[in-house]
C-alpha cells in the first residue's frame, strides 16, 4: 500500500514535538471504494488525489493528520487507474479521528464530489491490509474503428501466444514487457448486466465499429495496462486502432485458484463492527 | 461538441484541464438567456484558473438571469494542432461550446504577454483577426485587466477596452448588448451605443495620426458617440461585492491552490514603477468581518486548506492584526494555512509572524525591497531602510522561518552598477543576522531579480528603459559579489532571467497602435505563450519589429526617454492621475525624493479621487469582528458537518 499523503520518513516525524498542535489520534480506518466516470476519467492519480483531499474538507469528513509543521492527512490509496481510463473501482484508505457512520460518510461526500467522480461504498477497515487482497483487475477496452469482427482473430491468436511483450517506456528507458503472462482472461464483452445506466456509452455500443474485449489483468511489475493490453493484439495480430481506445476499470480484487475475482471489502463487511 | 475534443484528448498532454467540471462551476441552457459571455484568460489554463479577476466576473455575470458566462483558455499547441487538423473549434471548458457563438469574447490581460494568445485565439475561434473585418455575426472582442490601461498595441485585435474595475461595468456592457440584439442594432450602432458606457473604450472610433518625430500628433473621436477622454470605473464598497462566494476548484493542477480573499484594493504607497498601485487607487478596504464571512464560506464551498490574503501589499490593511488574529484562533489545529501573499518589510511584525503560524502550516515569506541602495530605494519611492529589513528578516528567522526570499528590480532609473552590487551587501547581512537570530547556521535567503519595465500610468512612463546587455552585466557582477564571501553565498540564492523578454514586454507595454503589425507578424512567425521561456524568442520579436516598423524602431519604442510634452498613446485613458502630478513626481524621483501615503499623511493630489469621485476607505474599527469557534483537536478539516453527530458513538476527544 503506497501512503502518498500521510506516512513520512521517521526522521522528519523526529521534529514532532515541535509541533504546535498534537494531532488527534487515529481512532479508526475507513475503506472506500469510488469511481471515476465520463470526462474525470483524464485526471491523473494526482489530480484524483489532491480533489479528494479538498472533498473530504467540504464533507467536514474528520480525517486524521500527520505530524509535524506540515501536516497531511492521512489518506493511503490503492493503485490508480492511469490517466484516459474510467473507473468503478478505485480504492481508498482514510484515517480519521472520530468513529463514524460509513453509510452517512460515504453520502456525505458523494454529495460534494465534482462530476464525474463518486462514492460507491464505505467501510470500516477490518483487520488485514487492503493491498493483499488486490491483485488483479477487471479492464473493459471499447476499440472505436475495430469491431468485434476483428477483436476475436486477434484476441485467440494473443491467447495461444506462449509470450507476447510490447515494449514500455519507463523512466530507465524502453523495456520489454510480457503482456500475454500478466492476462489472465481476454474476451469478447457480450454480456452487460451489472454496468449502470449511461447515456454516453450505449451511443458508442450503437456505432457497429466499436468492438469490446474484456481483460481481466494480474497486476504486475510494471504493470500491463488496458493500452498495452492493445498493443499487444497488435504486436501479435496486426491490429490497427484508429481511434484511441477507452478503458473502464470494472472490478479489482484477488483472483482465487479458480478463477474468480474476490471483492476486496467483502471481508471487512464480514467484520464484526468496533 | 464535447465529443468532437474527447477523441484528441488521450493524445494531449495534462488532459484533464479542456474537460471543465470543476466544483463550483456550471452551464446554463444556451437558450435560456439572451446574453452570452465567453470569459477567456490568454495563458494556460493551470495560470487562468485561478485568476482571480475572471472568477468574480464569471460568478457576477452567473448571477444575472439575462446572462450566461463560460470560461476559455489558451490552448497547448499540442491541442491546438489537432484541433485544427480535426477542424475543432476555440471552445468554452464549461459548456463545451465553440467561442464564435458567444456575444461577448471577454479577454483579461493581466501582463502584456497574453497578445500574442490572443490571436491564437481569435484564429482557433475562426473569430477575424482584425475587429474591422468582423460582422454581426461575430463575437465583440473586449479586453480588460491592468494591460488594458495601455491597449492601443491590441487595438487593431479588440473591438472594445474596458478600463477599471470590472464588476460593475460587465453588467452595463450586457445591458446595451441584450438592447441591441433585441432591436437588431448592427455591429458599428452597437459599438457606438456601448462607447456611451462609463469606463468602456472603442478604439475603433478614434483615429491616430503621427508627427514627422515619429511621435503621436493627435488621437481624435471619430464618432460623436466616442468621448475625448476614457475614465476608468471604480468599484466601492467591497464588502458589497463578496466575489469570489464559491471559488473554482479544478481536478487539474494550477499555480495557485488556495481560497483567496482579497482585502483591500488600490495602493497608495506610490511606489513609482508599480503599475498596480497607480491604477487602482484609491484604497478601498474590506472590513475584516466581510473577509471574515468570504474565509468561512469559501473554504466550506472549496475545502482549500490555504487562504492568501490578497493585496497590492496585504500587511498594510488597517486592520490585518485583527483579521490575522480573528482567522488564527478560528482555523488553529485544522491544518488550515495562511498567507500573505504581498508584505513590506516595515509593515511586517512579530504577532503577525505568529498569527501566521498558529493555523498550522508554515508558508513562505517574500520580502521586496525593490531597490539595493538606499538612494535607489528613493528613486523608486519604496521607503524601507536596511536596518528595518535585517529587523524584520530577524523576526522572521528568529520565529522558525529558515528562508526568506527577497525580490529585487534591476535596471531601474537613475542606477547605477553600484546600486545593484549593494544587494549582495544586504543579502550577505541578512545571512549573518539570520544565523544569530536562529542560532543556527543553515538559514537560507534567496535573492530574486527582475528586470524593470516602465509601465503607463506610472511616474516611470516617461523612463528609458534599460537596455539587456546592461541588466544582464549586472547580474553577472551582482552574482559574482554574492559569492565573494564563500561563507555566506553559499547560504544565498540568486534567481534571475535574462533581460530579452523584458525589451519586449517593454514594447508591448509602451506601444502603440503601430506595434499591432508587430505583434501580428511575430504571432504569424510561430511566437506564442510569451511568458513561458520555452516559447519565448526573442531572435522572432526582433525580426518582427525590424520588418514592420517604419521610422521607429524597437529602441525608440523601448529604451528611449520621453519629453514632458510628448502625446503618449494611453494619454486618452484616464486611470484619474493627473499628469502633471506624474510629471513632478517623475522629476522628483530623478531627485530622489521620496513621496509620502496618503493614507496617514495629507492628500498629495494625485488627482485620482476628485478626478473619479473616490475616496480612501478603510475598514471601521469596532465592527463586529470574526465569529470565534475555536478547534480543540486537530483533524483536516474546518467544517464540522452536523451529519456526522448523531452518525456513531462518539469516543470522546469532540463535544458537539
Amino acid at each position: 500500500m503506497a501512503e502518498t499523503q500521510g506516512g513520512r520518513p521517521s526522521v522528519l516525524k523526529a521534529k514532532a514535538g515541535d509541533a504546535p498542535h498534537p494531532s488527534a489520534p487515529v481512532v479508526g480506518k475507513l475503506r472506500m471504494r469510488y469511481a471515476k466516470r465520463g470526462r474525470a476519467r483524464f485526471s491523473s492519480h494526482r489530480d484524483i488525489a489532491r480533489t479528494m483531499e479538498w472533498t473530504l474538507r467540504r464533507a467536514g469528513v474528520p480525517v486524521a493528520l500527520s505530524q509535524g509543521f506540515s501536516p497531511h492527512p492521512r489518506l493511503s490509496w490503492i493503485g490508480a487507474a492511469p490517466t484516459g481510463a474510467a473507473s468503478e473501482a478505485e480504492y481508498l484508505e482514510i484515517g480519521v479521528t472520530e468513529h463514524l457512520d460509513p453509510a452517512v460518510v460515504a453520502r456525505e461526500v458523494d454529495a460534494v464530489l465534482p462530476d464525474g467522480l463518486a462514492v460507491i461504498e464505505v467501510v470500516p477497515a477490518g483487520p488485514g491490509a487492503l493491498a493483499d487482497r488486490i491483485d488483479t483487475s477487471v479492464w473493459e477496452i471499447e476499440t472505436p474503428g475495430v469491431p468485434d469482427d476483428a477483436l476475436a482473430p486477434a484476441i485467440e491468436a494473443f491467447l495461444a501466444a506462449p509470450e507476447v511483450s510490447v515494449e514500455r517506456v519507463t523512466k530507465n528507458g524502453p523495456k520489454p514487457l510480457d503482456v500475454r503472462a500478466a492476462v489472465a482472461e481476454l474476451r469478447l464483452s457480450l454480456t452487460r448486466t451489472d454496468e449502470p445506466a449511461d447515456a454516453d456509452r450505449e451511443d458508442r455500443a450503437r456505432a457497429a465499429t466499436c468492438g469490446r474485449l474484456t481483460a481481466v489483468v494480474r497486476h504486475t511489475t510494471p504493470a500491463a495496462r488496458p493500452d498495452d493490453v492493445c498493443s499487444a493484439l497488435r504486436a501479435v495480430a496486426g491490429l490497427e486502432f484508429p481511434e484511441p481506445n477507452r478503458a473502464t476499470r470494472w472490478a479489482q480484487g484477488r483472483l482465487d485458484e479458480r478463477g474468480e475475482l474476490i471483492d476486496p471489502l467483502a471481508a471487512d463487511r464480514a467484520a464484526p463492527t468496533a | 461538441m464535447f465529443e468532437s475534443l474527447e477523441p484528441l484528448l488521450p493524445r494531449v498532454r495534462k488532459p484533464v484541464q479542456y474537460v471543465g467540471g470543476e466544483r463550483n462551476a456550471g452551464t446554463k441552457p444556451w437558450g435560456s438567456v439572451p446574453v452570452h459571455w465567453a470569459l477567456c484568460y490568454p495563458d494556460a489554463y493551470e495560470v487562468g484558473l485561478p485568476n482571480q479577476g475572471l472568477m468574480i466576473l464569471y460568478e457576477v455575470l452567473n448571477e444575472r438571469s439575462d446572462a450566461l458566462a463560460e470560461r476559455t483558455y489558451a490552448v497547448w499547441p499540442d491541442l491546438a494542432a489537432l484541433m485544427r487538423e480535426h477542424g475543432v473549434p476555440q471552445f468554452t471548458v464549461d459548456g463545451h461550446r465553440p467561442v464564435g457563438a458567444f456575444d461577448v469574447l471577454g479577454v483579461s490581460f493581466a501582463t502584456e504577454l497574453g497578445y500574442t494568445n490572443l490571436l491564437s485565439i481569435l484564429d482557433l475561434a475562426g473569430i477575424p483577426l482584425h475587429a474591422a473585418d468582423r460582422t454581426t455575426e461575430h463575437p465583440l472582442v473586449l479586453a480588460g485587466g491592468h494591460a488594458a490601461f495601455n491597449p492601443e498595441p491590441i487595438a487593431d485585435f479588440v473591438d472594445l477596452v474596458a478600463l477599471g474595475d470590472g464588476e460593475e461595468v460587465v453588467g452595463d456592457i450586457t445591458d446595451v448588448v441584450k438592447a441591441a440584439k433585441a432591436e437588431g442594432l448592427d455591429r458599428r450602432a452597437t459599438l457606438e451605443r456601448l462607447a456611451a458606457v462609463p469606463g468602456v473604450y472603442v478604439p475603433g472610433l478614434y483615429e491616430v495620426t503621427y508627427g514627422d518625430d515619429g511621435a503621436i500628433a493627435a488621437v481624435t473621436p471619430t464618432s460623436p458617440a466616442a468621448p475625448e477622454r476614457v475614465h476608468k470605473r471604480t468599484t466601492s464598497d467591497l464588502d458589497d461585492w463578496p466575489y469570489p462566494k464559491k471559488p473554482l476548484v479544478p481536478m487539474a493542477e494550477t499555480v495557485h491552490e488556495r481560497m483567496s480573499v482579497e482585502i483591500f484594493r488600490g495602493c497608495t504607497r506610490g511606489c513609482r514603477f508599480c503599475q498596480a498601485g497607480m491604477i487602482t487607487r484609491p484604497v478601498r478596504e474590506r472590513s475584516p468581518q466581510g473577509v471574515g464571512e468570504m474565509v468561512e464560506q469559501g473554504l466550506k464551498s472549496s475545502g482549500y486548506h490555504e487562504v492568501g490574503l490578497l493585496s497590492l501589499s496585504s500587511a498594510d490593511h488597517s486592520g490585518i492584526g485583527e483579521i490575522a488574529k480573528g482567522l488564527a484562533d478560528r482555523y488553529e489545529g485544522t491544518g488550515t494555512g495562511l498567507s500573505l501573499p504581498s508584505t513590506r518589510v516595515d509593515a511586517f511584525n512579530v504577532t503577525l509572524a505568529e498569527e501566521l503560524t498558529r493555523s498550522g502550516r508554515r508558508s513562505g515569506l517574500t520580502f521586496a525591497p525593490e531597490g539595493g541602495s538606499e538612494r535607489l530605494r528613493k528613486v523608486i519611492n519604496k521607503m524601507v531602510s536596511e536596518e528595518e529589513l535585517i529587523a524584520t528578516v530577524s523576526t522572521a528567522y528568529e520565529h522558525g522561518w529558515r528562508q526568506v526570499k527577497l525580490y529585487f528590480m534591476c535596471g531601474l532609473p537613475t542606477e547605477t552598477d553600484e546600486d545593484v552590487l549593494q544587494i549582495a551587501s544586504m543579502a550577505h547581512e541578512v545571512i549573518r543576522a539570520g544565523r544569530q537570530a536562529a542560532g543556527r547556521g543553515d538559514v537560507r535567503a534567496t535573492v530574486s531579480i527582475g528586470a524593470f519595465v516602465p509601465k503607463p500610468h506610472t511616474p516611470f512612463q516617461w523612463a528609458g528603459q534599460t537596455a539587456p546587455d546592461v541588466v544582464d552585466a549586472r547580474l553577472r557582477k551582482l552574482r559574482e559579489a554574492i559569492n565573494s564571501d564563500r561563507s555566506l553565498g553559499r547560504n544565498i540564492g540568486l534567481r534571475y532571467h535574462d533581460g530579452q523578454p523584458s525589451l519586449v514586454e517593454g514594447l508591448l507595454s509602451r506601444g502603440d497602435r503601430r506595434i499591432g503589425r508587430v505583434i501580428e507578424r511575430a504571432w504569424r512567425e510561430g511566437q506564442q505563450f510569451d511568458g513561458w521561456s520555452e516559447h519565448f524568442s526573442f531572435e522572432r520579436w526582433v525580426a518582427a519589429a525590424e520588418s514592420e516598423l517604419e521610422g521607429v524602431d524597437l529602441a525608440w519604442f523601448t529604451t528611449r526617454e520621453r519629453g514632458e510634452h510628448e502625446v503618449l498613446p494611453w494619454d486618452h485613458l484616464d486611470s484619474g492621475l493627473d499628469r502633471g502630478w506624474l510629471w513632478d513626481d517623475w522629476q522628483d524621483a530623478l531627485a530622489a525624493e521620496e513621496q509620502d501615503d496618503c493614507r496617514w499623511t495629507p492628500c498629495f493630489d494625485c488627482g485620482v479621487c476628485p478626478t473619479m469621485g473616490t475616496e480612501i476607505q478603510m475598514a471601521p474599527p469596532g465592527r463586529p469582528s470574526l465569529p470565534l469557534t475555536p478547534v480543540e483537536h486537530r483533524t483536516s478539516t474546518p467544517i464540522r458537518n452536523p451529519a456526522f453527530a448523531s452518525s456513531a458513538p462518539s469516543t470522546g476527544g469532540r463535544d458537539e
